[in-house]
């Protein structure tokens, strides 16, 4: 029954990356010159939205599904790991002009080149995981 | 009857268009929603850890030592969102093109891509005929590689970072998107006048 509801916001998740062309490599590159609202509006609705809902699930302790209390996990403080890790991540954002989500999305719409950028996406993870010990956090 | 027609009609068609930000947006906020109701999180990067270690890489560093059958959930996501990507592409849309700003088809042209405007990806990187070209192939798999290394560095991606971080008000997700934003401006106008 969980797995089915994972698989079920899944696809619905898969279906609105496409829909919403947050999927395209075009729609990236726009973004990254300031030549459409298109993706700051789905990013900045999304977020209103997110913060105002967050909010409300914290004031009032509302439950999941399931009945269990929901946890918000903060994240690890720190400076450099998220510039430097995300100025990395960026650059690869707007080469491969997709993000993991989308990859995944595409691989289902039929293009076949997008295994390359998965494919290069699980090597630069184990790369980090083998310097992780090196690197500046 | 005929205004009834008329109307499924029309929302019929409103489905088979590109959706508005003001339609997708909400809609991700409700996708992340769903995830924290059925006591999970939004983040689709931390899949490609899960696979590594899958793949036996807990043998070479102890990053990938966990267990990863308590992320199986996420993996199911993944295959969801594979299947979704599959029903957007071949049920729900007419037409693939994607309508972007003239002026960005224009400067897009310039470049050598000449697919900008009528197409959902460029065929120049992405087409079959692409793959054989080494240098088309290295921009993929660069690519990807920064993506996959850049993610776990900063410990998540658009999804675990711009999304569910900023809506918990986190910093460090703020500084994160900071630098996925430096990233992205410096890829396109400073790196990519260079490779294209």
């Amino acid at each position: 029954m969980r797995t089915l509801s994972y698989l079920f916001i899944g696809i619905f998740f898969g279906i609105v990356m496409y829909k919403s062309e947050a999927a395209s490599w075009f729609r990236i590159y726009e973004m990254f010159q300031f030549q459409s609202f298109h993706m700051y509006g789905v990013i900045s609705s999304a977020l209103i939205l997110g913060v105002l809902g967050i909010q409300l699930i914290k004031k009032n302790n509302i439950k999941s599904f399931f009945g269990e209390p929901i946890k918000f996990v903060p994240k690890d403080k720190g400076f450099t790991r998220y510039i430097v890790g995300g100025i990395i991540f960026g650059l690869g954002w707007a080469l491969a002009g997709s993000c993991p989500g989308p990859i995944y999305t595409l691989i289902g719409a039929g293009y076949v080149s997008i295994l390359v950028v998965l494919l290069g996406a699980i090597l630069g993870t184990f790369i980090y995981g083998l310097l992780q010990k090196k690197l500046p956090h | 009857m005929g205004y009834l027609q008329y109307n499924k009609f029309q929302i019929m068609n409103w489905i088979f268009e590109p959706w508005p930000w003001y339609l997708a947006g909400p809609l991700i906020a409700l996708i992340m929603f769903l995830l924290i109701f059925v006591g999970k999180q939004f983040g689709m990067s931390s899949n490609l850890r899960t696979m590594c270690t899958m793949c036996g890489a807990d043998n070479a560093a102890d990053f990938f030592s966990f267990d990863w059958k308590a992320q199986r959930w996420n993996l199911v996501v993944v295959i969801g969102a594979i299947i979704g990507g599959y029903i957007g592409a071949h049920f729900l849309s007419n037409d693939s093109a994607v309508t972007i700003n003239p002026e960005t088809v224009a400067t897009l042209q310039e470049l050598g891509f000449t697919s900008a405007g009528n197409a959902y990806l460029p065929d120049e990187l992405f087409s079959i005929d692409a793959l054989l070209n080494i240098k088309t192939l290295s921009i993929l798999l660069i690519g990807g590689l920064l993506i996959g290394f850049g993610a776990r560095y900063a410990g998540g991606c658009t999804s675990g970072h711009a999304i569910s971080g900023l809506s918990n008000l986190q910093v460090p997700s703020l500084i994160a998107v900071i630098g996925f934003f430096i990233g992205g401006l410096f890829m396109i106008h400073v790196l990519f006048p260079l490779i294209f």
